[in-house]
């Protein structure tokens, strides 16, 4: 849960809020100016056909792009110019497509790495363990050992550890076996439950469709849908023509 | 089939008014060894993307041998010239063969590992004379008949040696070689996927590179009368890669211009002496290297393109906003 | 050819291996840099060669004895590094490597070049501080205290960086950035300015290795450009991926080196690369590096 010092905080303002957003690699003008805003605790999702600019959206709020222009506020304060190190510091955990874990590393010193964020409250390490038991029984395997599933369930342990409360989670239930699915489903649903706010770059719209609240629909770089759960059930048709599915 | 006439026109243009504008033939040699160098290095690194830094190895030993063959066994500098060519493809495709699998950071590494045992060969091989180098070779007949003594003689049938080759590489890059070339250094795994044998194709630019760059080290012992080991150290592979980069890498003009450059650069830095600059007089004739030094910092942090690479570059724009305007 | 005496072949072995401690010393420093900057330090041996000229000048210009200068020089070169890297390395950070090695070898033209132009290519004498001077009698051999103390000195700085690398937090920090610097920027870590400090670091190890070189070897100008080629040598046979395997090459390789001046001089500024072909074909990633 997050503490009552961060509701209010976040009460009063978005926790993520971007404006006229545009973004390059190198050369090549990849976001077009995105405009879109979350609210605390809420879960939003990203939708769209891969190379639409889901995953660069996630990356340029991290700053981990070539160049960025725009607004990017987190929980009001300005950061669009700020180094990837010093977002990280505000409370905001990106989880990457490739997962990132270190593969020289063992499970264990991968979740300890992350330094924990003084202002926020990490979470402690055994109710991590309770949250994701198989974490515990592969503390000591080395990083490459692990298996997709568990490397993705070790990404996302990681940035809870920092104490992150807005977490950009890029295609977690890719590749996959429906079994370890339906667990991220349940660590998603609990972190939500308990107040997270995230972000979510999904291809399966199964597993996005019952965790969000709001669905944005990306294509080359610009939203051009919005949608509330209610709305995406309504406009399935509409939906799926524009994702090309 | 355009550029390389283009290039090879100019090139025997200029190359055959230049003795006549009041620069000296001997430094007009030493130019054309050097832009001989600085193209085959260029040839390799420029097109293919990949650092050598012992290039040093096969320009050193190809005027080494070029030298030892005009002096103690009497070969014609045409014969002469091809043992330079030889020893440089053999030494590259040995050293090649042992560094091509690796990328990158390692792979010039190894080069310049390498190319320093070749170094520390010839401080110890007896034919190569260790500190004093193999002095006054003799300028021989070209093919028996042809007196070179006459340094006009020799420039022009250097020159002629080295247009030819220049315009060579020219035509292998503009042929299905180079195109292929160009894709390995763009987008190595594409290249596999098509079905190249990369390690080849890398292999023998590598080699051919080494061999010219052994020819050049030939002409350069031909020309000037003398090899010794600076030829082979490891700061003449870093001359040679100022050069292009200076002149511009991957371009057809720019190891010529840079290599030039270099060669003005150095001896009129040397001749210069004693400079007095308001009330202090500086002797720069011993700081050439401090002054080559920044000039390589200065190239690379601001000016990477080379010489040639920002005037292609700006060029290109123009004809670019030209074609937008439109 | 085995019947060389004993005493020589210790002699030669020692002196081995305190080639061995600077190579372990110089190579580990490289293999820092550019296992986290991806840069090929070419400036190193002129890096080195500054902490010999450190020491000598303090001496000659300032008076600080030879003690205090082992602390003081590493800094003030590790310092200078800092600002190196800072102000124009990290400018060619997102480039191809070749620009990165390309500024630190013109970079070592120019400290060089400068010191050449001072104090000419003669190699200035700097002696031995009073307290190591004098011999120790085995029995069967002499050995010169001052050569045990760069032993057991490098010995000590050696394992206190591992320590650092291997077993605290900074180190794993430093680990996992080489493997994905971005990813661990992205966890709040602040690496452009860990970057910095590994590039100091590698600065002062250097300049430490020239100070224990003063007294031995003549401070000359070029000492660095003569040890560095060999230290690629030994940075490519043992691999990027281990910090013990690095000191353990260095260490190995001195005493080969040695051992091949007594029993076959000719190839003895060689063997080191001989041993180099030889890895590449059996282990491309050297002896102990990990494939990346």
């Amino acid at each position: 849960m997050i503490s009552a010092a961060q509701a209010k905080v976040a009460g009063t303002a978005d926790v993520l809020s971007v404006e006229d957003l545009h973004a390059w690699y190198g050369e090549s003008h990849v976001l077009h100016g995105m405009t879109f805003s979350l609210q605390p605790g809420e879960v939003v999702a990203l939708l769209g056909r891969n190379g639409s600019g889901r995953t660069t959206t996630l990356r340029a709020v991290m700053g981990l792009v070539g160049r960025r222009q725009g607004v990017i506020r987190v929980a009001g304060k300005d950061a669009v110019r700020l180094p990837p190190h010093l977002i990280a510091r505000m409370g905001v955990g990106y989880c990457p497509e490739e997962r990132g874990i270190f593969a020289s590393l063992s499970c264990e010193e991968n979740l300890m790495l992350p330094p924990q964020q003084k202002s926020a409250c990490g979470m402690p390490l055994d109710e991590i363990y309770t949250l994701l038991p198989n974490l515990a029984e592969r503390r000591h395997t080395p990083g490459t050992r692990l298996s997709g599933g568990e490397q993705q369930m070790l990404a996302i342990a990681r940035i809870l550890r920092t104490g992150a409360h807005l977490l950009l989670l890029d295609e977690i239930s890719e590749g996959l076996a429906p079994v370890i699915v339906d667990r991220l489903f349940d660590l998603v649903t609990v972190l939500k439950s308990r107040g997270y706010t995230i972000l979510l770059v999904e291809q399966n719209k199964y597993f996005a469709a019952p965790l969000a609240d709001r669905f944005l629909v990306v294509e080359r770089g610009q939203i051009v849908m919005r949608l509330t759960a209610a709305e995406l059930e309504a406009q399935a048709d509409l939906v799926d023509r524009t994702l090309g599915v | 089939m355009r550029t390389s006439l283009i290039l090879l026109i100019g090139l025997l243009v200029v190359g055959i008014f230049a003795p006549f504008t009041g620069l000296y033939t001997q430094f007009l040699m030493k130019c054309l060894a050097l832009a001989l160098f600085a193209v085959a290095f260029n040839f390799f690194t420029g097109n293919v993307g990949l650092l050598s830094i012992g290039h040093a190895a096969f320009f050193g030993m190809g005027a080494y041998m070029a030298g030892y063959a005009t002096k103690a066994w009497g070969f014609t500098p045409e014969l002469a010239l091809v043992v330079a060519l030889i020893v440089g493809l053999v030494l590259g495709l040995v050293i090649g063969g042992m560094a091509i699998r690796r990328q990158g950071i390692y792979f010039a590494m190894i080069t310049l590992a390498l190319a320093q045992m070749v170094y520390f060969f010839c401080v110890q091989a007896p034919f190569t004379g260790a500190e004093d180098g193999l002095q006054r070779i003799p300028r021989r007949a070209l093919f028996g008949i042809i007196d070179l003594s006459d340094d006009l003689a020799m420039y022009a049938f250097v020159l002629a040696v080295v247009v030819a080759v220049v315009w060579g590489f020219q035509r292998l890059m503009e042929a299905p070689f180079g195109q292929v070339l160009l894709a390995i250094r763009d987008n190595e795994p594409r290249a596999i996927s098509l079905g190249y044998d990369v390690q080849a194709f890398k292999l023998s630019a590598f080699a051919m590179s080494a061999a010219v760059a052994g020819l050049a080290g030939g002409v350069k012992a031909l020309t000037l009368g003398f090899a010794g080991l600076p030829d082979a150290h490891w700061t003449q592979s870093g001359s040679v890669i100022l050069m292009c980069l200076l002149g511009g890498l991957g371009t057809p003009l720019g190891p010529i211009v840079g290599a030039i450059l270099v060669v003005t650069l150095e001896s009129r830095l040397s001749s210069l002496g004693v400079v007095h600059i308001g009330s202090l007089s500086v002797d720069l004739s011993s700081k050439v290297p401090i002054i080559i030094g920044f000039i390589f910092m200065l190239c690379v942090m601001l000016f990477r393109k080379g010489i040639v690479g920002e005037i292609a570059a700006v060029l290109a724009s123009a004809k670019g906003r030209r074609l937008s305007a439109k | 050819m085995f019947d060389i005496p004993l005493q020589v072949l210790l002699g030669q072995i020692t002196i081995g291996l305190v080639n061995g401690c600077f190579y372990a010393i110089l190579s580990l420093g490289l293999a820092l840099i550019f296992g986290l900057l991806n840069v090929i330090n070419f400036a190193h041996g002129a890096l080195y060669m500054l902490g010999a000229f450190g020491v000598y000048l303090a001496m000659q210009k300032i008076g600080v004895n030879y003690w205090w200068s082992l602390i003081l020089v590493p800094i003030v070169v590790g310092a200078f590094g800092a600002l190196i890297e800072r102000l124009l390395l990290r400018r060619l950070a997102g480039l191809d490597h070749l620009y990165s090695l390309l500024f630190t070898f013109g970079l070592a033209l120019v400290l060089e070049g400068i010191f050449r132009d001072i104090y000419g290519s003669a190699g200035l004498p700097y002696p031995t501080p009073p307290q190591l001077r004098g011999l120790i009698d085995l029995g069967f051999m002499r050995l010169p205290i001052y050569r045990v103390w760069i032993v057991g000195v490098s010995l000590f700085v050696c394992i206190a960086t591992w320590f650092l690398i291997e077993r605290t937090r900074l180190g794993s920090y430093l680990r996992a950035g080489t493997e994905n610097a971005r990813m661990v920027q992205a966890l709040g870590i602040n690496v452009p300015l860990m970057v910095t400090f590994v590039y100091a670091l590698g600065a002062g190890l250097a300049a430490f290795a020239g100070v224990l070189a003063a007294p031995i070897y003549q401070v000359q100008p070029l000492m660095g450009s003569n040890i560095l080629i060999v230290t690629f040598a030994v940075v490519v046979i043992g691999g990027l991926g281990s910090t013990a395997g690095a000191i353990a090459t260095g260490l190995a390789l001195g005493v080969i080196e040695g051992l091949s001046k007594v029993f076959y001089p000719e190839i003895s500024s060689t063997i080191v690369f001989i041993v180099m072909a030889f890895v590449l074909l059996m282990r491309p990633a050297g002896l102990f590096g990990r494939e990346a």
